[in-house]
């Protein structure tokens, strides 16, 4: 938590940002075949892949509630995901910790409650990290959950959110979230204006922390059209009507094996 | 399932009528205790307890090897133990989710407010002190989080640093240096969100019929040093607002006993 580089200079940051700049952020739905919902974020150097399956089968089975659908939550970085050594696969506790909360965050946002007895998985993996990776990943599953069909009140927004050299600043890269005075992941519901997620570390006064929540808010308008576009462009790739001289291709499967002529 | 569903009527019903179970006000904590040094064989140790629920906290010193980001650094360690004998949902094994939360979240509240400077662990070359803390949960009745911070603060407060032996490069554990050095006290509040009511330092049947909870650590000077929301629920900003409010002034309350 000690500031031994500049973090700031001349009121710009560390790779040239102004203090409520997001970096590039990029999503794209769908990008699975076998996984029911699926996302791929690109934000800065993040690189963070979700992916949905939908309410299905209780296992193991005494975790079925009656009530409700039970989701789970899993978030995992590949051992070559970071700029440090070569990471341990499998949960540690910082990983099963974000699982925790990322849960929580989809508990909210889903409609768990019109799905009983059944399991609703999502899954982040973390394949290149740059800072805000848990924020990249559950923004990315929101998208995925969207794209897989599963019922969510709205879809949600993370961002990180900081105090580097004084200064409250939004999306903390790798280098910020080390050296930096504090930050505090923020996943928020523009719809109901509710924080669903809220982790923070560093000393905060009750004035910094109200800036960072309205840093959030302000941050998470933006996220949110990406995350929209995203859907966009993914519902127009599936519902693509043929282009001009598109001539339908016999299914080979019907055509050589079973010999059935194709109308 | 079926008691839960009964309890969490039952608390939810009391409380739109502005009551709880045990006769507190929203914002009232159970009573609450400490008593420090009650293991002799630990370096530091305190046993809290708010209402029924205990947490015992031991602390441990080791020779470590620093972290090579770190090298002239001692390290601290937080663990929690959720033990059969505190709940019957409790069972041995690896630690699960909550207890790993718990865990995480009293150690960032240390670590944020730096109240062991882990430069002072520093011994020489390859060699520091780590500072072992570790939670046991003794008796689960509510409010797990607030309880162990306590234990964890009261037990680093009573702490004693063994000597090191720099021919023999072990501690000395029946010689001590001195008490541990500490830059401030932090405590944690927690807050769980009932039917839209907001309630301070749940009992069991309270913290089954909760929707979501926050928990604020903070410390001396009206600082605020962690915080995690947990839970399904969704809360506002301002709600979080009002959170701290209360979060700082029974902080200081807290920091009083320990």
């Amino acid at each position: 938590m000690n500031e031994n580089i500049q973090l700031i200079k001349d009121g710009k940051r560390i790779d040239g940002r102004a203090f409520n700049e997001l970096r590039e952020l990029k999503i794209t739905a769908g990008v699975l075949k076998k996984a029911d919902g699926s996302a791929f974020i690109e934000w800065g150097k993040n690189k963070v892949l979700a992916a949905v399956y939908r309410p299905r089968e209780v296992l193991p089975k005494h975790l079925t509630n009656p009530y409700k659908a039970i989701v789970n939550c899993r978030y995992a970085m590949a051992p070559f995901s970071s700029t440090e050594e070569h990471g341990r696969s499998g949960p540690n506790r910082r990983s099963v910790e974000i699982g925790k909360v990322a849960k929580h965050v989809f508990e909210n946002a889903i409609l768990i409650k019109s799905f009983p007895n059944t399991m609703i998985d999502v899954h982040m993996e973390v394949l290149q990290s740059d800072g805000g990776t848990r924020v990249a990943g559950i923004t990315a599953a929101s998208v995925a959950l969207a794209d897989a069909g599963v019922p969510i009140k709205d879809l949600v927004c993370g961002v990180s959110v900081g105090k580097i050299g004084g200064e409250i600043v939004v999306d903390l890269n790798k280098e910020e979230d080390n050296q930096g005075s504090g930050d505090m992941p923020i996943v928020l519901s523009l719809r109901s204006g509710e924080v669903l997620l809220w982790q923070m570390d560093g000393m905060f006064t009750k004035e910094e922390i109200r800036k960072c929540f309205d840093k959030a808010f302000e941050a998470a308008t933006k996220i949110r059209e990406i995350q929209e576009a995203a859907l966009k462009a993914r519902c127009e790739a599936v519902y693509q009507t043929p282009e001009e001289g598109y001539e339908a291709k016999p299914d080979k499967f019907t055509d050589e094996n079973k010999g059935i002529e194709v109308v | 399932m079926i008691l839960d569903e009964i309890r969490e009527a039952y608390v939810k019903d009391l409380l739109t009528k502005g009551k709880r179970a045990d006769g507190r006000g929203m914002l009232d904590y159970r009573e609450i205790r400490i008593e420090k040094g009650i293991i002799a064989n630990a370096e530091g140790s305190a046993l809290a307890s708010i209402g029924d629920t205990k947490v015992l906290a031991g602390i441990k010193f080791d020779i470590v090897e620093p972290f090579k980001d770190k090298p002239e650094e001692g390290t601290i360690v937080v663990n929690s133990e959720f033990s059969p004998v505190a709940h019957p949902e409790f069972s041995a094994g690896p630690p699960n989710e909550y207890s790993i939360e718990l865990a995480r979240v009293v150690d960032r509240g240390l670590r944020s407010a730096e109240v062991v400077d882990p430069k002072k662990l520093f011994i020489q070359e390859g060699k520091a002190l780590g500072v072992f803390i570790d939670l046991y949960t003794l008796d689960n009745c509510g409010n797990l989080i607030d309880t162990a911070a306590l234990a964890a603060m009261a037990a680093l407060k009573c702490a004693r640093v063994p000597k090191y032996d720099a021919e023999k490069q072990q501690l000395l554990r029946e010689d001590f240096v001195g008490p541990l050095e500490l830059a401030r006290t932090v405590v944690t509040c927690s807050f769980e969100k009932i039917d839209g009511k907001t309630i301070i330092d749940a009992s069991g049947e309270e913290e089954i019929a909760s929707y979501g909870r926050v928990t604020i650590a903070t410390c001396d000077g009206e600082m605020v040093c962690a915080a995690q929301k947990s839970g399904a629920a969704g809360f506002t900003a301002d709600e979080i607002m009002g959170i701290i409010d209360v979060a700082i002034a029974k902080g200081n309350e807290l920091r009083q006993k320990v």
